[in-house]
């Protein structure tokens, strides 16, 4: 196969991290070479974050260049804009329709994007939108929202529901394990239909 | 069987060590450095290990574990190698006994860091071995391989990771039957002659030191961890670490020269190379490591005006560089990055216990000299209260220089508890020796806050998790003679003025300890919530002088030139400081 590019983004603290681990597990229970990396700022929460996931036969650059994205999945509205020169031109979208104020926004230093829906919908005319958060209160716990984004990136994927849970399995307590797979699940739903 | 597991470079050290029978490491945390002995902890059945005080110390101890005959690791960020370059200066006199493997992470881009340093440099002026892998299989294979050679050749080995090789988890074989591995211990035995150098011990020594030099660069020459890629020959690239990866992406078809182990540099080797080959091309982050050695055995190197030599590598600058050398290649078509979008920098979290300090010190027009740590983000608006920040420790150094060169007004030096031990101590020690009247603040949260919550001597917790002494910066002082130490709560913005201007305006030498626990460490993110009442609101804008990002704007006044207040129920940790700044009563806890 074609060496796949997938570029996680948002804001520190919504759980990037744990669902990038999880789609590199799943690339390598799948028998694929695969390369995640991350670049977590200064801070522990609140500043921008990326990860980047590659498999394929073999997988060389851990970064993804400029463009080259297949899927850009962002868990966050105004995130989804700042990483726009990652998407490769045929690539897909992925967007939690979720927004976090910035501080810079928010105690006035900076001006708030004024039109960030119709922005949004120019960059990315085809975007998936996901209310993961949502999706995750109704399941009881907001924590889980990454796993419902998780699922709604499965089927964008290669790799078959049960290979993601196996992932899961290894990756999450036991004790949390059920409600992940549930929130995971509703994300599959909410994107099939 | 053979087992494979996906592993970040950091990770992968760890396995290795274990594999290798390594028996003690040390290091302190420095970010891409800190998840290697956190990871290393999950085999401390058969590896001792240690958060230590600095790099200079964890360097010291793994010395005195190889000087024992045990298999030693030590591992620190490219600016802890600074710190910990003292004792190893003179241990690649005296050489390993049992193995002495440091692990040293650069951070190209300065994703986390002060500056970007290129640590090959300091390798070849240790006159230790290098290694360098590309990712995390090699880093396994050449930590287990670099244990041997430290004990065959008697060398301090290092392994050079960068963040992309850190931070990138790749498959990694970890081989059959994973476990401890068993070595036998190398005798100690009592020599004068090889553990004190004195001059006329260490001039034989120096001598040694240069033939090993010349027994490992022949080693470089043989080992398979430098290897020819054979392809087409018109264009020769050398190359390491990480950017191998990108070379092989941007440049496929021609010959490759992958040195991953770079010091000494095997010249032969490289020799051989270039006659086998067009024209050379090194490509290589940060600085011109080899190429500076390529040229000097009067090998011709391609020349090019792409610049190459600073800030992190990655594919797009290699396409450049392809787009100037063949002209074959376009970089892709992506969207510029959008500069216009508000920022998302990184910022104290909401009911942080360094936030009141710094808007004391704001409130007091003082000259702050700062360190390394969460902390340095008081620097920022809307707090404003840090004039410098240099390197682990320099806060006090730097405050006490500036009264010393007679400026004016209130100086202070502020440092968190773990940079204190790291390095605080002796420059106190200084302060009060030398006559200063600065005040020291030490921002103690009791956990090694920036690089992810590590233990450190005041929290009471050792690496492993064990129960640790705690060390009281106050009696710390104490002992070394300051007469004015205060303690104060650095959620009560009335003591906090009271005591920092009494401490800023005295003629004496002074040591604050603001004490409050890192809320994040301590799982009082969630500790309580406050609100604000529109109604009392009075849009003074007093509250958001804090900085806090849990108080948003609100409904707008006085034809949108001042706010009211509002405050994220979702972000308030509840720590109390902005009731404290409103004169209205407008704000109060709800849960």
């Amino acid at each position: 196969m074609k060496t796949m590019n997938v570029s996680l983004v948002g804001v520190g603290g919504q759980g990037i991290l744990l669902t990038s681990d999880i789609l590199a597990k799943t690339a390598t229970l799948a028998g694929l070479d695969v390369k995640k990396s991350e670049i977590h700022g200064m801070a522990q929460r609140g500043g921008s974050v990326i990860s980047q996931v590659r498999f394929g036969e073999k997988v060389y650059s851990p970064i993804i260049a400029d463009g080259m994205s297949d899927l850009l999945v962002s868990f966050e509205r105004l995130e989804a804009l700042r990483w726009r020169h990652l998407l490769a031109p045929d690539g897909k979208v992925l967007i939690n329709d979720m927004n976090m104020t910035p501080i810079t926004v928010s105690s006035g230093q900076q001006p708030a994007v004024a039109d960030l829906d119709a922005r949004l919908k120019a960059e990315y005319p085809g975007a998936l939108y996901v209310d993961a958060m949502a999706l995750a209160q109704t399941l009881g716990n907001t924590r889980a929202m990454n796993m419902v984004l998780a699922g709604a990136l499965s089927t964008l994927t290669p790799f078959g529901a049960d290979v993601w849970e196996q992932a899961m399995r290894e990756r999450i307590p036991a004790k949390l394990l059920d409600m992940n797979i549930k929130a995971f699940e509703a994300g599959r739903q909410a994107v099939q239909g | 069987m053979s087992q494979k597991v996906l592993l970040s470079a950091n990770e992968a050290v760890a396995w290795a060590a274990c594999k290798a029978g390594c028996a003690v490491a040390s290091a302190y945390p420095g970010t891409p450095s800190t998840e290697i002995l956190e990871n290393v902890a999950k085999f401390k059945d058969t590896i001792n290990c240690e958060w230590a005080v600095n790099e200079k110390v964890a360097m010291e101890v793994a010395i005195g574990a190889s000087i024992a005959g045990a298999r030693a690791l030590t591992a620190m960020k490219h600016v802890g190698l600074n710190v910990a370059m003292d004792p190893l200066m003179t241990y690649t006199y005296v050489g390993a006994n049992g193995g002495l493997v440091i692990i040293t992470a650069d951070d190209p881009g300065m994703h986390s860091s002060q500056n970007e340093q290129d640590s090959r440099v300091l390798v070849k002026f240790a006159r230790a071995a290098l290694f360098e892998p590309a990712d995390s299989q090699e880093t396994f294979d050449m930590v287990i391989a670099a244990f041997e050679l430290s004990e065959k050749y008697q060398v301090p080995a290092f392994i050079r990771l960068t963040t992309r090789t850190s931070h990138t988890s790749t498959v990694v074989d970890v081989g059959d039957d994973f476990g401890p591995g068993q070595v036998e211990r190398k005798p100690y035995v009592k020599d004068i002659r090889r553990y004190i150098p004195v001059p006329m011990f260490a001039r034989p020594q120096r001598v040694r030191a240069q033939e090993r030099t010349e027994a490992l660069r022949a080693f470089g020459c043989e080992t398979p961890f430098n290897r020819i890629e054979a392809g087409d020959t018109r264009l020769g690239i050398i190359t390491s670490g990480v950017t191998y990866q990108f070379v092989k992406e941007v440049f496929p078809e021609f010959s490759v020269l992958k040195l991953g182990f770079a010091n000494p540099f095997p010249s032969d080797l490289v020799k051989r190379f270039a006659a086998g080959v067009d024209r050379v091309l090194v490509i290589e982050e940060l600085d011109p490591f080899m190429e500076e050695q390529v040229r000097a055995m009067g090998v011709q190197v391609v020349e090019h005006t792409t610049e190459l030599n600073m800030l992190e590598m990655n594919p797009v600058r290699l396409m450049a560089l392809r787009k100037e050398l063949l002209g074959d290649v376009e970089a892709p078509a992506a969207h510029r990055a959008d500069t216009g979008l508000p920022t998302r920098p990184p910022v104290l979290c909401a009911g942080c216990s360094h936030r009141g300090v710094f808007y004391t010190l704001s409130k007091l027009g003082a000259t702050v000299t700062g360190d390394i740590g969460c902390y340095t983000l008081g620097a920022f608006p809307p707090l404003n209260a840090m004039d410098t920040t240099i390197c682990m420790g320099a806060s006090i150094g730097n405050a006490f220089g500036m009264e010393k060169a007679g400026m004016q007004g209130r100086i202070c030096a502020v440092l968190g508890d773990s940079t204190f031990f790291h390095s605080g101590m002796t420059g106190i020690l200084n302060v009060l020796y030398n006559g200063g009247t600065i005040t020291t603040i030490v921002l103690d949260n009791r956990i090694t806050g920036m690089t992810g919550h590590q233990e450190n001597p005041g929290s009471g917790k050792t690496l492993c998790g064990e129960p640790a002494p705690v060390t009281d910066i106050a009696e710390v002082a104490k002992a070394i003679g300051f007469k004015r130490v205060v303690k104060v709560d650095a959620y009560d913005l009335v003591a906090l003025e009271r005591v920092l201007k009494e401490e800023l305006d005295s003629h004496e030498p002074s040591v604050v300890i603001a004490g409050g626990p890192c809320r994040l460490a301590a799982k009082l993110m969630n500790a309580g919530t406050y609100e604000v009442d529109p109604a009392k609101c009075k849009a003074c804008g007093a509250c958001f002088k804090l900085g806090c990002p849990a108080i948003e704007r609100g409904e707008a006044v006085a034809d949108g030139k001042r706010f009211k207040s509002h405050i994220d129920p979702v972000q308030c940790s509840g720590c109390d400081l902005c009731r404290q700044t409103c004169k209205f009563d407008a704000i109060t806890k709800i849960r």
